[in-house]
């Protein structure tokens, strides 16, 4: 018992000092709530979506160039999922020290410049980004509603083709939110992609 | 000082003043475009036992920072150890021009490599399962030892000197 008491102190530890995330959620589990800053000054959290059937949860940046590739991606996508239950939120988890085009000031302007309709959080302190597990920028957490709790449904990339969107050939988060709109199981659960590492703060 | 020790600065000093003058004459590599298949046997290759596989991009700046610990890996020419730095930018732009300069310009002496591939979801997982698809990531092999080492971080000074310790 005490050994095993250990082993978990001892993995938490190193977690901590490799600067990877500590919860690492997995398809399935529950999310814990959260409440962050949006570039309007409002505090958003979780529970304000208690009347969607879901969140299409984005931790994203400023600098990123698969950030930037992918920002009329992401626009659309709450375009057309917003009104069907599944609108976009954003966060950006970047330390602004280590990364200054991802402070505070500048996701306010990337937000003004792009018309943003949607949320754009910044996680200060980078415990959301380390809750979820998010690793790169942009990575997507498809959550589902279910009564007070968000379950993940879908944890990865938007599609398959970083250059282009229209040649992608799948469209993940597309997939997910529609399986999910009509009832059915999400079929692709989780993608990986290359992306840039979250900029966390120096331990 | 050993007499021993002193004969080792002193190679190194011959080989750092090698590579300026290389580097004054405008000495740059072409990097080769390889597919996962190309890479995978790279990995797997035998000798020399040691491969210190670091993934990176031109626009990625926490990797472009620890180029030179890679840098300095290679400079030091220990037997039986090869860097490899493992250009992605291709996922995002066709055109490895931006490689190339980028190689000239900082002068790049490690082997530099462009991955071609489409679908990351695909491919990232064939190469180390631990792996996110973030950048930087590194993949240390011992070949000898058997070992292997994935790091999903960018690296601090001397870090990768004790990981290859381990690798023993």
């Amino acid at each position: 018992m005490k050994t095993y008491r250990f082993l978990i102190i001892g993995t938490c530890m190193m977690a901590m000092a490799a600067g990877r995330p500590l919860f690492d959620y997995g398809v399935g589990d529950t999310v814990s709530p959260f409440r962050l800053k949006n570039v309007d000054g409002k505090m958003v959290a979780l529970a304000d979506y208690k009347d969607s059937k879901g969140v299409i949860l984005i931790f994203d940046c400023n600098t990123c160039p698969y950030s930037k590739a992918y920002n009329d991606r992401i626009i659309a996508l709450h375009k057309t999922y917003a009104s069907k239950g599944f609108p976009v939120v954003t966060i950006n988890s970047n330390d602004g020290e280590q990364s200054p085009g991802d402070a505070f000031d500048e996701m306010i302007s990337r937000a003004r410049r792009k018309k943003y309709d949607f949320p754009y959080l910044q996680d200060e302190s980078q415990q959301v980004a380390r809750a979820f597990g998010a690793t790169n920028t942009p990575h997507v957490f498809v959550l589902e509603r279910k009564d007070d709790a968000f379950v993940v449904a879908y944890i990865g990339a938007i599609d398959n083709n970083p250059r282009n969107g229209s040649l992608a050939d799948k469209k993940y988060v597309e997939d997910a939110v529609n399986a999910l709109i009509t009832g059915k199981s999400v079929a692709v659960k989780k993608t990986r992609a290359v992306g840039c590492g979250i900029r966390w703060k120096d331990v | 000082m050993p007499p021993l020790k002193a004969a080792v600065i002193m190679e190194k000093i011959l080989f750092i003043s090698g590579v300026l003058c290389f580097s004054i004459q405008g000495f740059s590599q072409q990097a080769e475009i390889i597919k996962l298949a190309d890479l995978q046997h790279l990995m797997e290759e035998e000798s020399p036992p040691v491969h210190i596989i670091n993934f990176w991009a031109t626009w990625c700046a926490p990797c472009v920072k620890e180029l030179p610990f890679f840098e300095k890996i290679t400079a030091e020419k220990q037997p039986g150890v090869q860097v490899t730095l493992v250009s992605l930018d291709l996922d995002l732009d066709p055109n490895p021009e931006k490689v190339y300069r980028f190689i000239a310009r900082k002068n790049i002496q490690s082997k530099v490599v462009l991955l071609d591939e489409t679908d990351p979801n695909a491919w990232i997982i064939k190469i180390d399962s631990q792996w996110s698809g973030a950048l930087p990531a590194t993949i240390l092999i011992n070949h000898q030892t058997g070992k292997r080492r994935f790091i999903g971080k960018a690296l601090e000074e001397g870090e990768l000197e004790r990981f290859l310790e381990g690798l023993q």
